[in-house]
């Protein structure tokens, strides 16, 4: 059949879901910062959590633009849906994918494809967030396995997750060239969840610490070449980047929509908000701006498709303007909803604290700004 | 042919079903026109001693089909005797109430006739020369077509229950009773098991004042607060189909276009938005008061009085009131 | 087990709204559905696929835009779908489209055929029970609840009346038209969504039937639609804002007026 169908039935099939399944719990995750575990089975169950994964490995063999679209669907009614999403595919399903021997693929991606499994990634340290190379989880090489030593913080899925990809420094002395990836799965002994953070938004997604404790690593579990962690960690969030910039451009267009539909109801002087000439011009530059969003968004994910080698620079302006285009349209959002918007009552409220952290995590505004400034100073 | 109509009766929990009445009484009024006579069908068994209610509602003819098959309602049974009165007595028109038992029926006779039917109807008029003009909604009630059923006979209609008005009952009048024994054909369906809640209890239908509660009554104290005012006003609670979905309202009080038409003096809608559905089954009550928050809810344009205000609010102080002017 | 459903695409009537001030539907940007009883046909097709392994074959007769009902259905889990489309068949009432569909399937093997109860366009509920007509099939119609014994191959079917329920037992070929409570239709699936680039809707014609043309479209349709029209409104209506005080004053005093308490 015509493949137009497919694009439009998927995204039919998304609303649909999101409408019955997501947005009815959006609040309550939100206000008792509660992990969706139902939601995850249910998208398991219809192959949202193997969208862009090739079918050998039981996925559904999409394709980076449903995938995409998936998050920013979701995320348009729930931003804490969305990043489960995003995370488990793009931070742990796609590396495996990408750099995974056959038999780690064979192992790790049908479960993961399937949602029987939940994937997670481990980069950022208390004392190595932009600064990477600063690891101080250690890996010892003991011959035919090594030692994991180390803590992650901030990390998503954390503790709801089954597999996750780590990074560590097996050669400290070779600086970035010294951190190298690594399989772990989540029933390792030595494994465990330390701290969970309690966050200013996207507050029913699991974020924690994790404790490495001489855990036994095989050799078979490394991910990739030794050494050749940090770059994998980079090419990774390169895609994780585009999940991200799906999901601020779904909430950007959540609060939009939102205040569509409130100006249209709140009569201040007489008359619904939205004759104001205030209100049109803040709601026409709002949607402007989400139109952007979206052309660059799709623009990247169309690119990680092609593996075209200027993605690095596409996903960073992406996530750079979807972001800082989440954060002022949630800000206007709440501004044009008056005090009903400072409100708990109206979800305006929770996707203004949502939109915060896609300016933050994956990458800070000031990171995509120096990809995008090193790529054109080179 | 004649230009008889000939309604197909439905008799449950042994009674002649109310529709059945009014299609006799629609049929007397269709009847006039052209001079023509209303038989009534009458299939199950053990009936005899329903024949005098059809009688007293106006019928001219009983045609009486009284066998051991037909003890329950099983659609081929049915449909055969059924279409062989039909090819014996060729009338111009079959009436069939719109209930599920009709609407299974009607269309399985009409295809064995290789005729034209026309489903639930609200409204049917004659013309002089026998044809039959007969008015259903269509669109979810949005849009009403007049259909006509030029070329085939007979003209059949499966009518909508609670529309048409019954004639007075009339103990004195008499009528002629055909008896039909038919040679039923061996059955391909069996029935295992059959489960009837014949109790009648507050029928919708029948309640002269209504307390329909819609998605905007969300929470249980106000269903309950909608039902005592309900029981207190003398009438009886109803719903808009997105409680009966939740589960929070029985199936049986669903008003509109897939639940129940109702017309009582006086309907008070709270918390319904108004979906044309739910309109075409209460839009013929004398007199509508709907309460809902949102002003431009589709209930105001069929409303009498409309209110724009919270309905969760108004029922508890609505209660006080009434006692207040009841005690003046 | 060979099981067809009939499925209807129909627009989404609970979208359709009245312009309030020329009185006619606002027709414009409601979306095509798959008719919800047959939505919910199909996944009763698709569970006892599930449990009892069946080839489930969807079938429609409409316009070309009707593929795409078909192609959620396919996505939905189905094996195969055929369009019934010809200029030939258009205008058809539903005895004349359930002798086009009964037509299609006469060539095609079959143990059940699965149809809703009625569609929201039209509410005639006339067509599924037609069909069986034309094909010699016992039907059973308001199923809400279908077993299977795979062994003596009996289908055992729950009848929803209004004031109760039979339980009824039939072997195949029959049909069945499926209420929407009978379960909650299935999502599409991303594997099937993404299959259908392979899938093709088989198209049939009017050459493609053996039937004769007299009983075709609207030619071969004892109805015929004399007149449509809208519905009215009253009028003469009062809408008032109000507080909740106010407005439980004011209904108190109009049923008193009315003579009601």
């Amino acid at each position: 059949m015509n493949s137009q169908l497919k694009y439009e039935l998927f995204e039919k099939m998304v609303k649909e879901f999101t409408e019955n399944e997501v947005k009815p719990l959006a609040h309550e995750l939100d206000e008792t910062e509660r992990f969706p575990a139902e939601t995850v089975a249910k998208m398991a169950e219809i192959g949202l959590l193997g969208i862009n994964v090739p079918k050998q490995y039981g996925g559904a063999g999409g394709d980076m633009r449903m995938y995409i679209k998936a998050v920013e669907i979701i995320s348009k009614a729930c931003a804490t849906t969305g990043v489960v999403l995003s995370a488990h595919t793009s931070l742990c399903v796609t590396p495996i994918l990408e750099y995974g021997t056959e038999e780690q693929k064979q192992k790790y991606v049908p479960k993961l494809a399937s949602g029987e499994w939940l994937g997670a990634f481990g980069l950022t340290e208390p004392n190595a967030g932009t600064d990477a190379k600063n690891q101080q989880s250690i890996a010892v090489d003991m011959g035919d396995h090594y030692v994991l030593n180390g803590t992650k913080i901030f990390i998503t899925n954390g503790g709801k997750a089954n597999v996750y990809v780590i990074f560590a420094m097996t050669d400290k002395s070779l600086g970035l060239k010294g951190i190298t990836a690594f399989i772990v799965e989540a029933t390792t002994p030595g494994f465990s969840i330390g701290k969970k953070e309690l966050k200013m938004g996207i507050r029913g997604s699991s974020t924690t610490e994790l404790i490495f404790e001489n855990m036994i690593i095989p050799k078979s579990q490394v991910l990739g070449r030794v050494g050749e962690g940090y770059k994998i960690a980079m090419k990774t969030l390169d895609g994780g980047r585009i999940g991200i910039a799906a999901q601020a451009l779904g909430i950007a267009e959540g609060a939009l929509e939102e205040t569509v539909k409130y100006v249209k109801e709140r009569k201040q002087f007489g008359m619904p908000i939205a004759k104001q000439q205030n209100t049109q011009f803040v709601l026409a530059d709002l949607a402007t701006k989400v139109e952007a969003a979206k052309m660059l968004v799709y623009a990247a994910a169309d690119a990680k498709q092609a593996k075209d080698p200027t993605l690095s620079v596409k996903a960073a302006m992406a996530k750079l303007y979807a972001s800082e285009t989440a954060m002022e349209v949630t800000n206007k959002a709440v501004q044009l909803h008056g005090g009903y918007g400072y409100t708990r009552e109206y979800p305006v409220e929770r996707m203004m604290r949502d939109a915060k952290i896609t300016e933050i995590y994956e990458g800070t505004s000031e990171v995509q700004r120096m990809v995008i400034a090193g790529a054109l100073l080179r | 042919m004649s230009k008889n109509i000939l309604i197909i009766a439905e008799q449950r929990c042994d009674r002649v079903q109310n529709v059945t009445f009014e299609l006799i009484g629609i049929a007397k009024e269709l009847a006039k026109v052209n001079g023509a006579e209303v038989e009534v069908l009458l299939m199950g068994h053990n009936i005899a001693g329903q024949v005098s209610d059809v009688v007293g509602y106006g019928a001219d003819r009983v045609i009486l089909v009284d066998d051991p098959c037909l003890a329950s309602y099983l659609t081929e049974p049915y449909a055969q005797a059924a279409t062989e009165v039909i090819r014996e007595r060729t009338p111009g028109v079959v009436l069939v109430g719109a209930s599920s038992i009709g609407r299974d029926l009607a269309p399985r006779v009409a295809a064995r006739l290789n005729t034209g039917l026309t489903a639930d109807c609200t409204k049917l008029a004659m013309n002089e020369d026998g044809t039959l003009e007969m008015t259903r909604p269509a669109f979810g009630g949005n849009l009403f077509a007049t259909i006509v059923c030029p070329d085939h006979r007979p003209q059949m209609s499966t009518v909508r229950p609670g529309v048409m008005k019954k004639c007075d009952f009339d103990a004195s009048r008499s009528a002629e009773v055909v008896h039909k024994e038919i040679a039923f054909a061996p059955q391909k369906i069996r029935l295992v098991e059959e489960v009837k809640v014949c109790s009648v209890v507050d029928s919708i239908e029948d309640a002269k004042i209504l307390v329909a509660c819609g998605r905007g009554v969300g929470n249980p104290t106000s269903i309950e607060q909608a039902k005592n005012l309900a029981n207190e006003l003398g009438g009886t609670y109803c719903s808009s189909r997105a409680l009966v979905d939740a589960c929070v309202i029985e199936s049986c009080r669903q008003v509109g276009q897939t639940g129940k038409t109702v017309r009582p003096e006086c309907y008070v809608a709270f918390g319904i938005s108004g979906a044309v559905q739910h309109l075409a089954g209460m839009e013929d009550s004398d007199y509508i008061i709907a309460v809902n928050k949102d002003e431009n809810a589709s209930i105001f344009n069929v409303s009498d009085l409309g209110i724009v205000s919270d309905a969760n609010k108004v029922l508890p102080l609505l209660r006080e009131e009434i006692e207040k002017l009841s005690r003046a | 087990m060979e099981i067809i459903v009939c499925l209807k695409q129909v627009p989404n009537t609970t979208e359709i709204k009245i312009d309030p001030v020329t009185n006619t539907l606002k027709r414009d940007g409601v979306e095509s559905i798959i008719n919800p009883d047959d939505k919910t046909g199909l996944e009763v097709a698709l569970q006892l696929k599930e449990q009892f392994g069946a080839r489930v074959t969807v079938l429609s007769m409409g316009p070309q835009q009707a593929e795409k009902a078909l192609g959620e259905a396919l996505a939905m889990g189905a094996d195969h779908a055929i369009l019934l489309t010809d200029r030939a068949f258009a205008g058809a009432d539903t005895l004349a489209t359930s002798k086009t569909i009964a037509a299609a399937i006469k060539g095609m093997p079959y143990d059940l055929i699965i149809a809703g109860r009625q569609a929201i366009d039209g509410d005639t509920a006339q067509v599924g029970p037609e069909i069986a007509e034309h094909l010699d099939l016992p039907q059973i119609s308001y199923a809400c609840e279908v077993g299977y014994n795979a062994d003596t191959k009996v289908f055992t079917v729950k009848r929803q009346f209004e004031d109760g329920y039979q339980i009824l037992e039939v072997e195949g070929p029959c049909l069945l038209t499926v209420l929407s409570t009978a379960c909650k239709p299935r999502y599409m699936r991303v594997k099937g969504l993404v299959d259908l680039d392979n899938k093709e809707v088989q198209i049939l014609r009017r050459s493609d039937l053996v039937i004769e043309d007299e009983v075709l479209g609207l030619k071969g349709s004892p109805t015929k639609v004399k007149q449509t029209f809208n519905k009215q409104y009253n009028t003469n209506k009062q809408k008032l804002v109000l507080d909740p005080a106010e407005a439980a004053k004011l209904i108190a005093a109009t049923l008193k007026d009315k003579h009601l308490i």
